[in-house]
């Protein structure tokens, strides 16, 4: 076999890592859209303000220390310790659950029973407000984020690999990191299943999702899911902005990975967490396959983006509700 | 009666936050907000903080206190627009964009009303012709001549002989991220090295396709021109399939703390561009603490001073300032007109001793404007990155680039302008 071939074959396997790294932040919106019908708009800033906070926490940043400074003449910036890695993400899920509540306390609890749409500006409104507020809190430097997961290309996959091709094949590349985000992705998707499928709580989530008046009527208390699948999607938020921060820093731009989630809902359904990840697949490997046979050589390249919102709009015309998506038929 | 209080209350209110008509208005379009804020904050911080300093430290200049004000773009080009046109009647005096996008789009407008523009190492290139461009100035540096400078640095590397050698351009595929392109590829004809352009998408988060490519072409050098989250992915891409660093040389806007220090010490090695020297080892940071920091007038929380794009900042409002001062001794009054302002800009000069005057001595290279050139000296410096001592350090003296080449670049592209927009050449 020619090196083309196997090249072609290592963005293959790329492209399925990247699709997995797609498809973390989509699960934050499904989980969401799922048991309440919203789209988070502020999936993207939840990553962003998740992994500002984990990092705060292991640098022993002072939260909010610009504006104590500003306001006292003082000169504070950190506590003057660091945190261990796995005691920081335990203090940024904390958080995360502090802030699931203060969205259902202050916002939710009094948007009940309206419109989606109302529901949808609300989370304009929070993806802002959280914008400066995380600003505020952690300051808007770009921040290294090491939780001790390698990066680069794997040598031992690189070096096994290299007879294949002849000289011209350098074996294939396969970044650490991305290995790490797939088995995480794995285990997260596998937990997420087993727990909307088996637990009392899981279930009570479903049954939301189904239908908001008949799970009020059995006594499920539709404040505590909210509270709870926010929860679960600011987990999400943090196992993505954990592993795209340490891909490119924890700045403003992590909030941006949300636009890569929007072709694999489009693609996968907006309710459907194997869709979530079976449309990441599909999403990164296309993306990936099309540069490398069709963009790069013939169209000048940067065609990704395009790529994929172009694929996923392909199949809105054949299965407007995505691949595992429900079909909603509304009678008039 | 109420309503009387109400209009008069409301009057009196805007006279108090209105400048007073004799200030001297610098209008900063910032973009402390959105995807390129990293980038933003420091540069903005560093220009407000000298001015700062001219107020508190000087009274101003020339005895007429500054008026300085901020707009935030986004590094949106409408919203830049938007910001030029809500603030050129405050009598804004010269107008420093930041953005190559919204440069393009008030060329005509700037011109139109009489305000120069000053964007340096960015922009429209052609912009130095100053015969075509009356009111647009982009010394010390342009985009040519930083893709002239990279190319030279590689030949001092290859003791002046590149032929066959591959160069990959890994740009931020906009406006500005294109401009390099056309002198790549005049310096590939004449000095035979095999050129491959690698464009990656706003915001630039994900290039996993480029840097496989990269590794699959095994370029002998890699150059960037990027900005925001495109130059740390960079730079972090590139470590991970181990790419020598040493062979990376970003432009000057891709050579900032924020653009190494998420990679660790995978960044160690790598080269940008430089305009001006870096760190805070300068006289100007003792009078800043004295008469800015200390008396809590920084516009930041002093994390960035220092840092390159701080430094940047502060250069930046050095030399409007500095040509504000020399307006003011040509045309003999304090309270200058943008008119006064765009003379004494295609007049300035400036050198060393003049800079180390103004607390920086060592800075940057000395140079003077005239009505032909608008772009300054065309030359600039290597600085690279010790990812231990966390610090930038310039590894060369700021070295020539081929005028010949740009030159001709230029004259092409602003003669092509002014045919266009049926401008007759000045200067005569």
């Amino acid at each position: 076999m020619p090196a083309e071939f196997y090249y072609g074959v290592e963005v293959f396997l790329n492209g399925l890592m990247a699709g997995v790294m797609y498809s973390l932040v989509a699960l934050g919106f499904v989980l969401i859209f799922k048991a309440s019908g919203i789209f988070n708009y502020a999936q993207g800033i939840m990553a962003l303000f998740a992994a500002m906070t984990l990092v705060g926490f292991q640098e022993g940043q002072i939260p909010f220390a610009h504006l104590i400074n500003a306001v006292f003449g003082t000169e504070v910036h950190h506590f003057g310790w660091t945190m261990p890695t796995f005691l920081a993400i335990l203090f940024a899920l904390g958080m995360m659950l502090l802030f699931a509540f203060l969205v259902e306390r202050l916002i939710l609890k009094h948007l009940v029973n309206q419109e989606p749409i109302i529901l949808f500006m609300a989370t304009i409104g929070l993806a802002y407000f959280m914008e400066g507020f995380g600003d505020l809190m952690w300051g808007s430097n770009v921040k290294r984020l090491d939780v001790g997961i390698p990066q680069g290309g794997n040598f031992w996959i690189e070096e096994n690999t290299a007879f294949l091709g002849g000289e011209e094949f350098y074996g294939f590349y396969l970044d650490t990191l991305d290995i790490y985000a797939t088995v995480i992705a794995v285990v997260l998707v596998i937990s997420l299943v087993l727990f909307s499928q088996y637990t009392k709580t899981g279930r009570a989530l479903r049954a939301v999702a189904d239908d908001h008046q008949a799970a009020l009527s059995v006594g499920i208390s539709l404040r505590g899911i909210w509270v709870i699948v926010w929860a679960i999607a600011g987990f999400v938020a943090l196992v993505a902005g954990i592993m795209w921060g340490a891909k490119s820093g924890v700045q403003f731009s992590l909030s941006l990975i949300a636009l890569k989630a929007l072709p694999v809902l489009m693609l996968g359904g907006f309710t459907s967490i194997p869709g979530a990840i079976v449309g990441g697949l599909i999403i990164g490997v296309g993306e990936k396959m099309f540069e490398f046979l069709i963009g790069a050589p013939l169209l000048g390249g940067a065609t990704e983006n395009w790529f994929a919102y172009m694929l996923a709009l392909m199949f809105l015309v054949f299965r407007p509700q995505g691949l595992f998506g429900e079909k909603i038929i509304e009678r008039v | 009666m109420k309503l009387k209080s109400l209009i008069v209350g409301a009057a009196t209110a805007l006279t108090m936050v209105s400048p007073a008509i004799a200030d001297l208005t610098f209008p900063n379009l910032t973009y402390r907000t959105g995807p390129y804020a990293v980038n933003g904050i420091p540069y903005a911080d560093g220009y407000a903080d000298y001015m700062a300093l001219l107020n508190s430290r000087d009274g101003g200049i020339g005895g007429e206190k500054i008026n300085y004000i901020e707009c935030e773009t986004q590094y949106n080009t409408e919203k830049g627009v938007e910001c030029y046109e809500n603030t050129k009647g405050e009598g804004s005096l010269v107008y420093q964009p930041m953005s190559t996008g919204i440069t393009y789009q008030l060329i005509p407008k700037a011109t139109a009303d009489g305000i120069p523009l000053l964007t340096m190492g960015y922009g429209r290139t052609s912009a130095a012709n100053g015969k075509v461009f009356s009111h647009i100035f982009n010394y010390p540096a342009n985009y040519w001549v930083g893709a002239s400078a990279v190319i030279n640095h590689i030949l001092s590397l290859n003791n002046g002989n590149i032929k066959g050698k591959k160069i990959a351009l890994v740009y931020h595929n906009s406006a500005y991220g294109k401009e390099p392109i056309r002198t790549l590829q005049e310096l590939e004809k004449k000095h035979g090295f095999k050129l491959s352009l690698l464009p990656v998408d706003h915001p630039g988060q994900e290039q996993k396709s480029q840097w496989l490519q990269i590794r699959r072409e095994k370029p002998d050098y890699v150059t960037m021109w990027g900005w925001g989250v495109m130059n740390p992915t960079a730079i972090q891409e590139a470590a991970n399939i181990r790419f020598p660093m040493e062979n990376f040389i970003g432009v000057w806007w891709s050579g900032s703390e924020g653009d190494v220090l998420p990679a660790g010490n995978g960044a160690n090695g790598y080269k940008s561009l430089a305009m001006h020297n870096t760190g805070s080892d300068f006289p100007i940071y003792a009078d800043l603490k004295k008469h800015v920091y200390d008396k809590g007038l920084a516009a930041g929380d002093g994390t960035s001073s220092g840092q390159v794009l701080y430094n940047r900042g502060l250069y930046a409002a050095m030399l409007a300032t500095e040509a504000a001062r020399l307006a003011q001794k040509m045309s003999g009054k304090a309270n200058i007109s943008p008119a006064d302002m765009r003379d004494a800009m295609e007049a300035f000069s400036i050198n060393e001793a003049q800079m180390a005057s103004l607390g920086l001595p060592n800075f940057a290279p000395s140079f003077s404007v005239s009505c032909e050139n608008h772009g300054g000296p065309g030359l600039a410096a290597i600085q690279q990155w010790d990812a231990k001592a966390k610090k930038w350090t310039m590894i060369s003296d700021f070295i020539k680039t081929d005028a010949e080449v740009i030159n001709a670049l230029i004259a092409e592209d602003s003669a092509a302008y002014a045919a266009e927009n049926k401008i007759k050449e000045r200067c005569g």
